[in-house]
């Protein structure tokens, strides 16, 4: 027996959301798949190993990593100043966090490239202590802290807001410092927020080209990211390289997003509530 | 206008929300469907507006079959149990939306509407809050609107859905009577669910008992409460107490006691369930007598007219509780203490075979009854 | 309305501060704050007034004449035209989308929900090139659009394309989880009163998801016209021809002209304040409907 949906328009929306899904993002994104497919496993694996390529690696995943994690540090505390202690301006400086979302790529590269170069306002400064940032992977490091930042406040932000006060109470009555409450019964409760943050910022840096080129330098073996690599190959005409390259960095982003996925599942059964 | 459902299936994966349901409810009358949550009340309710398609079955309106009308041609009005007031609306708008959204033809004039929508907010007593928007109504108050809104569309037929379970007791009690005398009024075929027994007993024309997913019994609210059909019944409706024992010629053996019955349609050598009423048990301080079943005084709580006895025996390896209403008088007379061993004779036992299938869930009702159930309240 | 709901936010935050088992010590606080603000102004802060500093540094007139070149000109209108397309374009599939996810129960909606998302993990350059694979001249369709004389790849349809890639989840993402939280009941209600299915959606859906509809739409508006790798990937940097403004801004840059790329970037700076100040806005209110919803369940229970 056909059941009918009580409200109407399901077949249309469903229809329409898959049908715009397929023409936009799922067909064109199989090209890349079956483009390296007419390559051999060998020239398939020659491409992906060869000494530039893997050291593109190195810096993309490394130095996203790295500045994934100095987000998840620096992101919890702008997080928990947010919302635990008034101060004039508050209410700027949280609708700014989310400025690397809004602002640009290209913008802010070549804002942080004009600030941290040798004549910039901290540059110059930095120089004066024998750091040199711009145009070297340290200024990739900085792009890409940049653009993770807003990942992990406004993952961690709402729940934090959310935190009911009691347990704190409670732990205190307990006899807890705060400190010990801090580490036992604040982190438990935000780490699942905090992982998502830091799985975000890390997915988004591996892929960012715009805010780094600028301040990257380029150079080959020392500060060139994979998508860069992907353009020069492009420029190139070497489309199956980029693609074998694309290839590489497309399972290990949708191996993420999986991961994160699969993370706010876990979190929200187990909390009721989605830390994203 | 009558509606009647019949042979509704409906399942949800593997749990069946309605198995075989057939049900006549009959023109003008207010029905309370009543069952505990998960019984499948919610969902007749919805599978009669349309708002749920059964697996299996038809619903006639007018003895018309409605099963494939969709739910805007059923005609019926329906309040949801959270009112799902459209909150961007003030409440004039809300009560006005089933008006202003006929098509042209049919969409009375503006005047028309206002005169309406007024006529309906005086209706429920709240013309002075055409203004406001939910967010700043009080529960009651939504309450009413949700059933203003409801009327507004003239429905043949009026769908309530735990109308009053998210409202506090006092609230509760006064929007019972206030829905009584609307329902008196306007005469209405209308049916709500609700899981409390007294509010299902005090309010409707008819009550139906449900549980998982069948229908266990319909009538009048005495009629079920003094002649339950079945042990289900039995436990929902009110206290009661258990005696879990063995036909034996005009006895019923629980235990090493015997309990004399007054009529008996089983064999000897039945298991047995004997259902007792808290009122209808005595208690006899004589010890020699042999009469009625050794229990034990836990708490005597004196309250009102009557006095409420809590008691333990022993049955075998487990304990049983038991839970005896005296006049207070009587119960002064006894002077209780509790420790105090006595005898519990009941004045009558409603008989159910133990092994039919409901029998075998009732023993888990009792107790919570007892406390928060319809006992205090009568 | 708004100031209502900061008065609350202060509240909350005064409550622990006043309660002295969830408060720090003051130098704890106090090092809290010095780290935090100070990530905030060199992270933030600086980048921003950078932009702006840049731009103006040759003074008023080159800024503008920055800004008045036809190069430029043609950068702006382009830019506009293709969030103008884009947009609106993934507005409906947003709509659509979470329509069928939120007020219906389907096999593989968890997946889908998933798939929607996946643009957001994939790089831009790669969005760029999926596009240069299918219709670039060694592409799918490459042969077919050369005979027939059409070009995608370096021109406008291929920019198109690939901002409608880049911001496809941005308003599906934000209805979703809004549309499910407010289920199906108003809906249902405008049902059983006799509304069709577009009054429906027009009276009731529509009304209470307005705000988190603005908000999504925002978001992709800034990211349409602020998009470099994937534009970048399939415009050829054709001057005056395929050039969005972020691409021109990179252009003037690589030429070295400093403060005439800082002077367009300052556009695109003033573009994502605006779109803050909306955001923000936004977020107020929806808060606002947030607590008044809440208020709602408090006295419901």
């Amino acid at each position: 027996m056909k059941s009918p949906r009580v409200l109407p328009g399901f077949p249309l929306a469903l229809g329409y959301t898959l049908v715009y899904l397929a023409l936009i993002v799922l067909i064109p994104l199989s090209a890349v798949f079956l483009k390296s497919a007419t390559l051999s496993g060998e020239q398939f694996w020659t491409i992906i190993s060869a000494p530039r390529v893997v050291s593109s690696y190195r810096i993309s995943f490394g130095i996203s990593l790295l500045a994934a994690a100095i987000n998840t540090v620096f992101g919890l505390i702008f997080a928990w100043v947010l919302v635990r202690y008034r101060f004039p301006g508050r209410r700027i400086v949280d609708a700014l966090v989310d400025l690397p979302f809004a602002l640009p790529t290209a913008v802010a590269g070549i804002a942080l490239t004009a600030l941290y170069a040798g004549n910039g306002w901290l540059g110059q400064w930095l120089q004066l202590l024998g750091i040199k940032v711009a145009f070297t992977p340290l200024g990739i490091l900085v792009a890409l802290t940049f653009i993770g930042l807003p990942f992990v406040v406004r993952t961690v932000q709402p729940v934090l807001e959310d935190l009911d006060i009691e347990l704190e109470e409670a732990a205190a009555s307990l006899g807890a410092d705060r400190w010990q409450t801090f580490l036992q019964v604040i982190l438990p409760v935000l780490s699942p927020a905090l992982l998502t943050g830091f799985a975000l910022a890390f997915a988004r840096a591996v892929g960012e080209y715009g805010s780094v080129i600028f301040i990257a330098g380029n150079v080959p073996l020392v500060s060139e990211i994979t998508p860069l690599l992907i353009i020069t190959k492009l420029e190139q005409y070497d489309y199956v390289g980029a693609t074998a390259i694309a290839v590489v960095m497309l399972v290990f982003s949708f191996t993420l997003l999986f991961l994160i996925n699969g993370l706010q599942i876990w979190t929200h059964r187990r909390h009721g509530r989605i830390t994203g | 206008m009558s509606i009647r459902v019949q042979n509704i299936v409906k399942r949800f994966g593997a749990f069946v929300a309605l198995d075989n349901v057939t049900l006549d409810f009959p023109s003008g009358e207010l029905v309370g469907l009543l069952g505990p949550s998960g019984c499948g009340k919610t969902t007749l309710l919805r599978i009669i507006a349309g708002l749920e398609a059964p697996d299996s079955g038809q619903v006639f309106l007018d003895n018309h079959d409605a099963s494939t009308a969709d739910a805007r041609e059923r005609q019926v009005g329906f309040v949801f149990q959270h009112y799902a007031l459209f909150r961007h609306m003030t409440v004039f708008d809300n009560v006005a939306f089933g008006l202003r959204v006929k098509p042209r033809r049919q969409r009375p004039g503006a005047d028309e509407i206002r005169r309406r929508v007024q006529e309906l907010l005086s209706l429920v007593q709240l013309d002075c809050l055409a203004d406001r928007y939910p967010a700043q109504l009080s529960g009651g108050q939504r309450q009413r609107i949700a059933l203003a809104r409801a009327l507004a569309v003239e429905p043949r037929v009026l769908l309530l859905d735990e109308p009053f379970g998210a409202l506090d007791a006092k609230v509760r009690k006064e929007l019972r009577r206030w829905l009584r005398q609307l329902h008196n009024a306007l005469h209405i075929t209308s049916i709500f669910v609700t899981h409390d027994q007294e509010e299902a007993l005090e309010v409707s024309d008819r009550v139906v008992l449900m549980n998982r997913g069948r229908v266990e019994q319909m009538g009048a609210p005495d009629q079920v409460y003094e002649h339950p059909a079945t042990p289900f019944v039995y436990g929902f409706l009110g206290a009661v107490n258990l005696f879990h024992g063995r036909i034996n010629g005009y006895q019923l053996q629980v235990g090493e006691e015997n309990l004399p019955l007054a009529e008996n349609g089983f064999q000897s050598g039945t298991e047995a369930l004997g259902f007792v009423r808290p009122h209808e048990l005595d208690i006899d301080t004589d010890l020699a007598s042999r009469a009625g079943i050794e229990a034990r005084v836990e708490r005597v709580l004196a309250l009102g007219a009557m006095a409420r006895i809590e008691l333990t025996g022993a049955m075998g390896e487990t304990t049983c509780h038991y839970e005896v209403e005296l006049p207070r008088e009587r119960a002064a007379v006894l002077k209780l203490s509790a420790g105090q061993i006595v005898r519990l004779k009941p004045a009558r036992i409603r008989l159910f075979a133990s092994d039919s299938q409901s029998a075998e869930q009732v023993p888990y009702l009792p107790v919570e009854h007892m406390v928060g159930g319809y006992g205090e309240n009568i | 309305m708004s100031a209502n709901v900061a008065a609350r936010w202060t509240t909350q935050t005064r409550r622990f501060e006043k309660n002295a088992a969830t408060r720090e010590p003051a130098w704890v606080k106090a090092a809290l704050m010095t780290v935090a603000l100070l990530f905030f102004g060199l992270f933030l802060l600086l980048p921003l007034a950078t932009v702006f500093a840049e731009a103006l540094r040759k003074g008023w007139q080159v800024y503008f004449a920055a800004l008045a070149e036809p190069d430029a000109r043609s950068a702006m209108v382009l830019t506009l035209l293709v969030a103008a397309i884009a947009v609106p374009l993934n507005l409906i599939f947003g709509l659509a989308a979470a329509w069928a996810i939120a007020k219906f129960d389907f096999r593989g909606k968890q997946l889908l929900t998933t798939l929607i998302d996946l643009p957001f993990s994939v790089s831009p350059v790669i969005a760029g090139l999926i596009y240069v694979l299918i219709f670039g001249a060694q592409g799918w369709f490459g042969p077919w659009l050369i005979e027939n004389d059409i070009k995608m790849i370096f021109a406008v349809p291929g920019l198109v394309l690939a901002t409608v890639f880049v911001t496809f989840p941005f308003v599906a993402r934000e209805l979703i989880p809004l549309m499910q939280a407010q289920g199906r009941e108003e809906e249902e209600a405008a049902i059983v009163l006799g509304a069709s299915g577009w009054k429906t959606f027009w009276y009731v859906t529509l009304p209470n998801i307005k705000w988190g509809l603005i908000y999504g739409v925002v978001l992709c508006n800034a990211r349409a016209m602020g998009e470099f790798g994937a534009v970048s990937v399939v415009s050829g940097h054709i001057r005056g021809r395929t050039n969005t403004l972020p691409l021109h801004v990179e252009i003037l840059y690589n030429e070295y002209q400093f403060a005439a790329a800082f002077a367009v970037a300052s556009l695109l700076a003033l573009l994502a304040l605006l779109t803050l100040i909306i955001k923000s806005f936004v977020e107020w209110q929806g808060r606002q409907s947030m607590h008044t919803s809440q208020n709602i369940s408090e006295v419901i229970q």
